[in-house]
């Protein structure tokens, strides 16, 4: 892939990204969600599962590229493919707190329209012990919220500046939780479904595909490794042309 | 003890002098021509070969209006019957609506047997005619923390129960409901079907308790339950069992569905509890109403029937016996 085509590319991605979220303020607007029997609990789900699959989408950016020379700047979108994950699973933190817990969205929204901007806070207090206690006695949303955190420490220091500041090895070191952060996702996932359900099964595989397509590559590499290792012995000369 | 103060038949007719099967057989029922107290399910299948097929989904029903009233604002009829959980039929509550279809609610028959005098089969549409069915409005609370209100149609699970004559041993009353691959082909695997439900005697006998062959004044949507349900207001949804075809009364606590799959948080009593320590939080519940985006309320204990039905669990260690 030339790497001229990489703006447009961009674009598309973006779009692509966007597009449920589109598609959701659109259903919005149509009144199509508000005639859902739920739509808080459609919006949980539909926030949750979009923040799920383009994390896992992020993820199978590293094995695909590696299927071929030429997809190998596909690291390119890897960034914004995952702070996209970020962003799905902070509109997924934000209904659970604004609608999913209680708190009366237009209560605050008409304290502000009328210049009391203390609603806010008072609808906040009205809800926060409810929160409270979910986080200290509910395992789901414990490892909900802690793969959330690990995103947003991804976020934070994705840029390059970042990258530069931290050093490479500290950078790639802190950003292998990504891994923790998606298993933790699909934990989440299973623990807050009723027992019985098994909605989380085909994320699951997915993820348990890429995890152990890694755990396979670096198997490959080291019985690589050893054969040039044991090549280089009889040929020092052959071996040092193809070294990496 | 409970005593039987009236018969399908009317009161003028024993169940001893209702015509032998073999002699109604061929014959058209007449409207209150009851079935089986004979007590096989060959009277109750051959009586109701004879009754037109009909889809009954939307049949309007006679109603007189119920002892039971609420004035909070009704679920509209269009989400109460696209939002169901109705797992023999898909995991999304959407699915019900979409699959049911294939319900075939005539004939239907429900089987009762255990300890009663005598075990029998009553058809659904003789069942239906046995008392006036009231239209009462209740809360529904959901264990997922949603709710809805809505009008059932039925009549009280008691009239039921002293027709079928249970012994003084009976304590507990078990419901089965259709299992049927054929009938719910995306019949999930994973769970024990079919479908159980139970109640102790005292909380089935409660005037609350409704056997239900409707809502909004029209049939049970097959969705919703058809052709009979029970509904017990003050529990979680899911003790309100859909689809009934197999009444037991047992002296030993029945085994159920939701029970069997994970004891810890779904006990038997399964009383709407706001202060139960569950997956997610019980404090409160969404409101499914016609307003524009549900709203969060506060759960009340007992769903709000604390009043009506506290005193069958005095005694008992609710956070313990849940």
């Amino acid at each position: 892939m030339p790497s001229r085509y990489i703006p447009y590319l961009k674009v598309l991605v973006h779009l692509a990204c966007l597009a449920p979220l589109l598609w959701m303020l659109q259903r919005y607007r149509s009144g199509a969600l508000v005639s859902e029997a739920d739509p808080v609990n459609y919006i949980t789900h539909f926030t949750g599962d979009w923040a799920l699959w383009i994390l896992l989408g992020s993820l199978a950016i590293t094995p695909f590229r590696r299927l071929h020379v030429r997809l190998s700047n596909l690291i390119r979108f890897r960034r914004l493919v995952g702070l996209y994950a970020f962003f799905y699973a902070s509109l997924h933190l934000a209904t659970y707190i604004f609608l999913f817990s209680g708190y009366d969205v237009s209560a605050a929204l008409g304290g502000v329209r009328h210049g009391h901007l203390s609603e806010v806070w008072t609808q906040w207090k009205a809800i926060s012990p409810t929160v409270w206690e979910d986080l200290k006695v509910r395992r789901f949303i414990q490892v909900g919220l802690f793969s959330w955190v690990v995103l947003l420490a991804l976020a934070v220091t994705s840029p390059t500046a970042m990258l530069r500041r931290m050093g490479g090895k500290n950078w790639q070191r802190l950003h292998r939780l990504v891994y923790a952060a998606a298993i933790a996702a699909c934990v989440h996932y299973w623990w807050l479904v009723k027992t019985g359900v098994r909605r989380p099964l085909p994320d699951t595989v997915l993820l348990t595909a890429l995890l152990l397509v890694r755990v396979g590559w670096v198997l490959l590499k080291r019985r690589r490794g050893a054969m040039k290792a044991s090549t280089s012995r009889v040929s020092p000369a052959s071996s040092a042309s193809s070294a990496q | 003890m409970l005593i039987r103060k009236t018969h399908l038949l009317g009161d003028e007719i024993r169940s001893s002098e209702i015509t032998p099967q073999s002699s109604f057989e061929g014959k058209r029922p007449s409207r209150r021509g009851f079935l089986s107290t004979a007590g096989t399910l060959a009277a109750g299948s051959a009586m109701a070969a004879l009754l037109p097929r009909r889809a009954f989904s939307a049949d309007k029903l006679e109603t007189v209006p119920g002892k039971f009233q609420t004035t909070e604002a009704q679920t509209p009829v269009g989400k109460a019957t696209t939002y169901n959980n109705y797992y023999e039929f898909g995991l999304d509550k959407d699915l019900p609506a979409k699959n049911a279809h294939t319900l075939r609610t005539r004939p239907w028959t429900i089987e009762v047997s255990g300890l009663v005098k005598k075990p029998l089969t009553v058809g659904i549409d003789d069942l239906m005619h046995y008392r006036p069915i009231e239209s009462r409005v209740y809360r529904h609370r959901c264990v997922e923390a949603w709710s809805m209100v809505i009008p059932w149609d039925g009549y009280s699970l008691s009239e039921f129960i002293n027709f079928c004559q249970p012994l003084p041993s009976a304590k507990y009353i078990q419901f089965i409901s259709l299992v049927d691959k054929k009938q719910m082909p995306d019949l999930p695997s994973g769970f024990d079907w079919p479908y159980s439900e139970g109640l102790r005697m005292d909380e089935a006998m409660h005037p609350l308790t409704l056997l239900t062959f409707g809502c909004y004044g029209e049939s049970l949507p097959n969705q919703n339950g058809a052709p009979v349900r029970v509904v017990l207001p003050w529990k979680w949804g899911y003790k309100s069992a859909k689809s009934i075809v197999k009444v037991k009364f047992t002296d030993k606590q029945p085994k159920t569905l939701w029970n069997e799959m994970n004891a810890v948080e779904y006990g038997f009593y399964s009383n709407v509890n706001p202060n139960i320590s569950h997956r997610w939080s019980q404090a409160h519940e969404r409101r499914i109403d016609g307003g524009a985006f549900p709203h969060s309320i506060p759960t009340q204990m007992f769903n709000g029937y604390g009043d009506q039905v506290a005193s069958l669990y005095s005694g008992m260690d609710l956070n313990r016996d849940y």
